[in-house]
């Protein structure tokens, strides 16, 4: 939905800039894994907020339920047992969309306005733009959105852009019982973290770290890990996450050479044939030709 | 309707509607394709009744496109096959654009550079169908790099295509008298002579 009282930063194949008179702050979703205790209680309220209602799934023998992001599950807990140290760790990852500082889903849409980015640094679908053509999921490195099968429009998490709109947090910060997850402005939410993870390194991990990856920009979802250099651990949370190459290249430079290319080619015909004039049968063979007829 | 009629069929009826609806197919396949391919070109997707529609229909004309090619492909393969006196007319080629046809070797039905662009044509139809194929994500499902190089695949043989288009068409219309070719099948034989000499031969027996 198209909310005017958030500032827009970026929009989906838009060439022009957007408005930049008014300054905000970035905001962001701080997801402390050390503190969650998989109740899936973020999970319920995100299905209770955006009215979104998944079918029934089955028993898979494993904790998550559904297993993967939907069009209806915006967000899914993910459990990974590890061995850590002779230790068993049950390491619960809250997977959905990170808002990336740099979205490789608004770089691949082809839709203008489908992909918003809020100054705040939410990234938000726009259904009513969105065609269904999926290369929002071509685009994004940590594979969030899904493509409804049965209206072909793209979901993912709004990180309650309706919500934050009215200086709300989001429905799942809200819900959680144990402080896991933060909301805040995102300079705030890194001094959070900062203590949290002094905390988790007096208690062992030295590892702990946050998790803002560089490679997109820095993201406005972001985690608190005991073992910052494995992000692998938690159910496969990307290394080094970045816009694919092949996505750059793509929708890099040669789509806007690629155009002048064309342009100049069929421009380049016009002045051909307007410089050398037409290529006519000459006048010599068509006598000739007439000469054998009469013959 | 017959002209003249020691004109020269160059084309049948069943060659000439082939080959009209893979030009229909083509021109509502870049149209669409353009339209997703750059902002500057979305509005294209109003011929098609809107985004959505555009991204429905497209992958179902490049279907159909690929069987209307495949059937122009097997009727006009033969003729295409590149001889020592297509190559000798491509090295000149640059005298041709210039407008100075004298010295150019003497061609069959298709000289070296229709030849070339048949080929190219295939080659590029090629990679467009399988990288299409691949990236059509509201019936199948790749695995997400593949789908990425289709994408980047599809774009470029997308251009190639259309700059090889833009290039026959005009070919077409620069050289008077071959469009009727696909209206009526017939050229004159004065145009064959200048133009395709060893198939005017071929033709008259002169
Ligand atoms: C041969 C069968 C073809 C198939 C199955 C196919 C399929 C597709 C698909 C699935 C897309 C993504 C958008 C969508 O979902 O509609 C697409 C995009 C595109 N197609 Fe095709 N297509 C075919 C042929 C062609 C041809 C012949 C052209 C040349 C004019 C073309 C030009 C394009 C362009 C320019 C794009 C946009 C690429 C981009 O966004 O960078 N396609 N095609
Ligand atoms: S995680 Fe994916 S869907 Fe979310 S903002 Fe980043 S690129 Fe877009
Ligand atoms: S499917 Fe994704 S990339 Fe395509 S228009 Fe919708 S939001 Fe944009």
């Amino acid at each position: 939905m198209a909310l005017q009282s958030l500032d827009i930063k970026q929009r989906s194949a838009t060439t022009t800039p957007a408005p930049q008179a008014r300054q905000t702050i970035e905001i962001a979703k701080l997801i402390d894994v050390s503190a969650c205790i998989g109740c899936k209680a973020c999970q319920v309220a995100c299905m209770e907020w955006n009215d979104v209602r998944d079918e029934v799934g089955s028993c898979h023998g494993i904790y998550d339920n559904p297993v993967d992001l939907t069009e209806n599950s915006w967000t899914v807990m993910r459990y990974a047992e590890v061995e850590e140290q002779g230790k068993l760790e049950w390491l619960i990852r809250k997977d959905g969309c990170m808002h990336c500082s740099d979205p490789g889903c608004l770089k691949a849409c082809p839709a203008p306005g489908a992909i918003i980015q809020y100054a705040n640094g939410i990234v938000d679908f726009h259904q009513e733009n969105c065609i269904g053509c999926g290369y929002c999921v071509s685009g994004c490195p940590f594979n969030v959105p899904r493509i409804s099968k049965k209206d072909s429009k793209a979901y993912k998490c709004t990180l309650c852009s309706d919500r934050v709109a009215v200086n709300q947090a989001p429905a799942c910060a809200k819900a959680c019982p144990t402080g896991a997850i933060q909301f805040g402005s995102k300079e705030d939410m890194k001094d959070y973290a900062e203590k949290r993870i002094a905390d988790l390194k007096e208690r062992g991990y030295q590892k702990a770290g946050l998790y803002d990856p560089a490679g997109v920009g820095g993201t406005h979802v972001m985690y608190v890990l005991h073992h910052a250099d494995r992000p692998g651990l938690y159910s496969g949370l990307p290394q080094d996450p970045a816009i694919s190459p092949t996505v750059s290249l793509w929708k890099g430079v040669t789509k806007p050479v690629a155009a002048a290319a064309l342009g100049l080619v069929a421009l380049g015909s016009l002045f051909h044939y307007v410089m050398k004039g037409p290529n006519e049968v000459s006048k010599e063979i068509e006598k000739e030709v007439e000469k054998e007829d009469a013959q | 309707m017959i002209r003249d009629p020691k004109d020269l069929q160059r084309y049948t009826a069943s060659e000439r509607a082939n080959h009209w609806l893979v030009g229909i197919c083509f021109i509502l396949l870049a149209l669409s394709g353009l339209a997703f391919f750059h902002p500057a070109f979305y509005p294209l997707v109003q011929f098609f009744g809107g985004g959505p529609w555009a991204r429905i229909l497209h992958p179902f004309i490049g279907v159909l496109m690929v069987l209307a090619f495949v059937i122009m492909f097997f009727r006009f393969a033969g003729l295409n096959r590149m001889t020592a006196a297509d190559r000798a007319w491509l090295s000149r080629i640059g005298e041709m654009v210039d407008g100075n046809d004298h010295g150019m070797p003497e061609q069959g039905k298709y000289n070296g550079g229709q030849k070339l662009m048949f080929w190219l044509m295939t080659l590029s139809m090629i990679v467009l169908v399988i990288s299409g194929v691949l990236m059509w994500r509201s019936q199948f499902s790749f695995a997400v790099d593949v789908v990425r190089l289709a994408s980047l695949a599809h774009a470029l043989a997308a251009v190639v295509m259309i700059v090889l288009i833009i290039v026959h068409a005009y070919a077409a219309i620069w050289t008077k008298g071959t469009v009727r070719a696909m209206w009526y099948g017939t050229v004159t034989r004065a145009w064959a002579k200048q133009h395709h000499r060893a198939w005017y031969r071929q033709m008259t027996g002169k």
